[in-house]
């Protein structure tokens, strides 16, 4: 029953094949038929060439150091801008508190300044109330201050 | 197709799986096929060298799951062809790896065309054609490259292709006559 089928199946087979040729005309039948004879005297001589094991020379060397040049620069590009985002917060940070002092000190000096003021008032409204008795004496410290 | 009928017949156990011994001979038989197709597909003897003992190895893995609904070439071939498809994918995304292949040249490829009974002259001229065959499945799509090595070079039928390269037979017979279409346009164009 195999062989039936086997012998049906290459009968239908030999058929289409030969439809197909006969669809081409004969340059390029011939051309086919040469590409396939040329195909397996190759396989052929492929198939029985003696087996050496070689090391495979791989010439990657430019593409190595394309890899390596990219890898640095991210690297670097990694490094220098996590440095220079860390430098920014420090100068950020010294600016501010530089503005922070000098608030500060601005701050101070006119507290400062009032209370200087407010001595300064304090004092002529204190040397000024002096008894009706004592007005000559004061006068006469005006006088001598003044000098 | 021409090839493989020496082990089409195999002996099947009882339940229709083919023998484990049989493998032995399935290879011995369809090795030269399967190289010389994928020697015809990559131009690069060791890679089908290499790809003809993967083809072997994943189908011994799986020789217990073939049931002989098509022939062990065709089973073979199919591999083959996704084993090709797969590299080929695979050095795609691997660009980066290696920059040179060991194809072979077109002039080496088509210098073994036997000289036969012909004058020097023709034995040339045909070496040219064949030459010229070579560029133009060169520049052929991956599927018409395969489907047209299959029907021209292994005389595989267009049910048999239909089935290696997982297509249905109109499909395969379109590429085919695309393929073929090309042919003969740039070899008619040089003649």
């Amino acid at each position: 029953m195999n062989e039936v089928n086997n012998l049906e199946r290459n009968a239908a087979k030999t058929a289409a094949q030969k439809v197909a040729q006969d669809e081409l005309d004969p340059a390029m039948k011939q051309a086919l038929g040469d590409f396939k004879a040329s195909v397996h005297a190759w396989g052929d001589a492929a198939m029985g060439r003696p087996r050496t094991v070689t090391h495979a020379v791989v010439h990657h060397a430019w593409r190595l150091a394309v890899v390596w040049a990219m890898g640095a620069v991210l690297l670097l590009g990694g490094i220098s801008g996590g440095v220079y985002v860390r430098h920014r917060d420090e100068v950020a940070k010294q600016i501010a508190l530089k503005q922070q002092q000098e608030q500060q000190q601005q701050l101070a000096q006119q507290r400062e300044q009032q209370e200087e003021k407010l001595l300064a008032n304090v004092d002529s409204d204190i040397s000024r109330q002096v008894p009706e008795a004592m007005e000559p004496l004061a006068q006469l410290m005006n006088e001598y201050e003044t000098q | 197709m021409a090839a493989g009928t020496a082990v089409d017949a195999l002996t099947m156990t009882s339940a229709n799986e083919p023998a484990v011994d049989d493998f032995a001979r399935v290879v011995e038989s369809h090795r030269p096929q399967i190289f010389r197709f994928l020697l015809a597909a990559t131009r690069d003897i060791d890679l089908a060298e290499t790809l003809t003992q993967e083809c072997f190895l994943k189908a011994h893995r799986n020789w217990s799951g073939f049931r002989g609904d098509s022939s062990p070439m065709t089973w073979l071939m199919r591999i083959a062809i996704n084993l090709q498809r797969d590299h080929w994918r695979n050095r795609r995304l691997q660009f980066w790896r290696q920059a040179t292949t060991n194809s072979v040249d077109l002039d080496e490829a088509s210098d073994w065309l036997p000289n036969g009974e012909r004058t020097a002259e023709q034995h040339l001229l045909a070496k040219e054609k064949v030459k010229q065959v070579w560029r133009i499945v060169e520049k052929l799509s991956g599927r018409q490259k395969a489907i047209f090595l299959l029907r021209f070079v292994e005389e595989m039928d267009l049910s048999e292709i239909a089935i290696a390269t997982g297509l249905s037979e109109g499909t395969v017979k379109a590429h085919l006559s695309r393929a073929l279409g090309r042919v003969r346009a740039e070899l008619g164009e040089k003649r």
